[in-house]
């Protein structure tokens, strides 16, 4: 079929003012028929939850004297979470965790460590860092920084299981499911969610339990060794600790910011 | 075109096998699902939102329910009537639905979805709270 030029061009002038005339029409229909979120219902905070704009934690290494102490809060916080317990130590997962002066602070560690601190363990966690390098590896923003109290927390619903920030944090703090573990956790604790295999997990300063009001659940167990509380309000329990104490953290000359604080 | 004949055969069993599950399944719909309701959520009377909403509308409602819990941690849902509502599958939906096989598993065989939400919420939440 022969067509001219003009003949060519008036039918897409008609076929474009069509298109452009239906737009509207499509978009009312839409409208119309679309998923509308209803508009009277709202979200909001639970009223006892406990607000800060900079959590942190201060570890009060003095009052350490044996390893049942740091063993009750690791208890705790894996019974709470559903943390499985894995024969295979490269499997398994840590959420909190003891460990000695030499590994937690490599760079203070000197020959000559005090008779005390030389014969206690640590506890460890992941540090919620001011600027956390995993978040900066993470490629689905499955860990994030919350901006509204610092907290580093791990969204596992989008976790691909890729394991950059596994080796971006300094600190051993995560841990990743390599196998299913369910099977491994000794009692369920139904209010919290298990995870699944392939996902990365760590700390999340109780997220859950400050959402409602309660303090993490190695503070509560941790017969004042650890402290809990807001760094920006110079009044809280560890501002006054910070300010009368002196306090180390863990590899700082990375710059990563960590907001737990070890008193020694 | 000697092998019209085979031709011809060839198509009409082809023909045959594609439509073979259209008339294989003819009048034999699928009855719809039917979901059965546990004590407590036929005690609670309603749902979150409206029964015809939540039906349709239940996954959208997760999503935000997800995102708002987890990036925003903000807990409390207050619905259109005015109610609240922890935003949590496992301690709110699985609470009352704790009957994962006769009530999610039903439609959801049925629309052909597989959702993996108990891969990590237990479908059957602590009892007697």
């Amino acid at each position: 079929m022969e067509r001219s030029r003009r003949e060519f061009l008036k039918i897409a002038g008609a076929s474009a003012a069509v298109g452009l005339g239906a737009r509207p029409m499509i978009e009312a229909v839409a409208a119309a028929t679309g998923h509308q979120a209803t508009p009277q219902a709202r979200v909001a905070r639970h009223p006892d939850a406990l607000k800060a704009t900079r959590w942190a934690m201060v570890v009060d290494t003095r009052k350490i004297e044996s390893a049942e102490q740091i063993e009750k809060m690791v208890e705790a916080c894996h019974k709470e979470h559903n943390v499985p317990m894995l024969e295979n130590e490269r499997h398994r997962i840590k959420w909190i965790w003891e460990t000695h002066f030499h590994n937690a602070f490599p760079s203070q560690a000197t020959d000559h460590v005090s008779e005390h601190l030389e014969h206690i363990g640590l506890p460890v966690m992941c540090n919620h860092c001011e600027n956390p390098p995993c978040v900066r590896a993470c490629p689905t923003k499955a860990t994030f920084k919350r901006a509204s109290d610092g907290i580093v927390m791990m969204d596992f619903h989008r976790c691909i299981g890729c394991r950059f920030c596994m080796a971006a944090c300094p600190y051993g703090s995560r841990s990743f499911n390599f196998r299913d573990p369910r099977p491994f956790i000794a009692e369920i604790n139904k209010a919290y969610p298990t995870r699944m295999k392939g996902v990365v997990e760590k700390c999340n300063f109780c997220v859950e339990r400050l959402a409602v009001g309660k303090l993490p659940a190695c503070v509560e167990v941790s017969d004042g060794i650890l402290t809990f509380g807001d760094l920006d309000d110079p009044e809280s329990e560890v501002s006054q600790l910070l300010k009368e104490n002196y306090a180390i953290r863990r590899k700082t000359n990375l710059g990563t910011g960590p907001s737990v604080y070890y008193i020694v | 075109m000697n092998d019209k004949g085979k031709i011809v055969t060839g198509l009409v069993i082809f023909a045959a096998v594609v439509t073979f599950p259209f008339w294989y399944n003819l009048g034999k719909a699928a009855p719809p699902p039917e979901v059965v309701l546990t004590e407590k959520a036929k005690a609670a009377g309603e749902c979150v939102l409206p029964k015809e909403e939540i039906r349709t509308e239940h996954m959208k409602l997760l999503d935000v329910w997800r995102d708002t819990q987890v990036r925003d941690g903000q807990t409390v849902y207050i619905n259109a009537k005015g109610k609240a509502y922890t935003m949590s599958l496992s301690n709110t939906c699985l609470d009352c639905h704790s009957n994962y096989k006769d009530f999610c598993d039903r439609c959801h065989a049925y629309a052909s979805t597989d959702p993996y939400c108990w891969d990590c919420h237990i479908d059957n939440p602590k009892e007697g709270e």
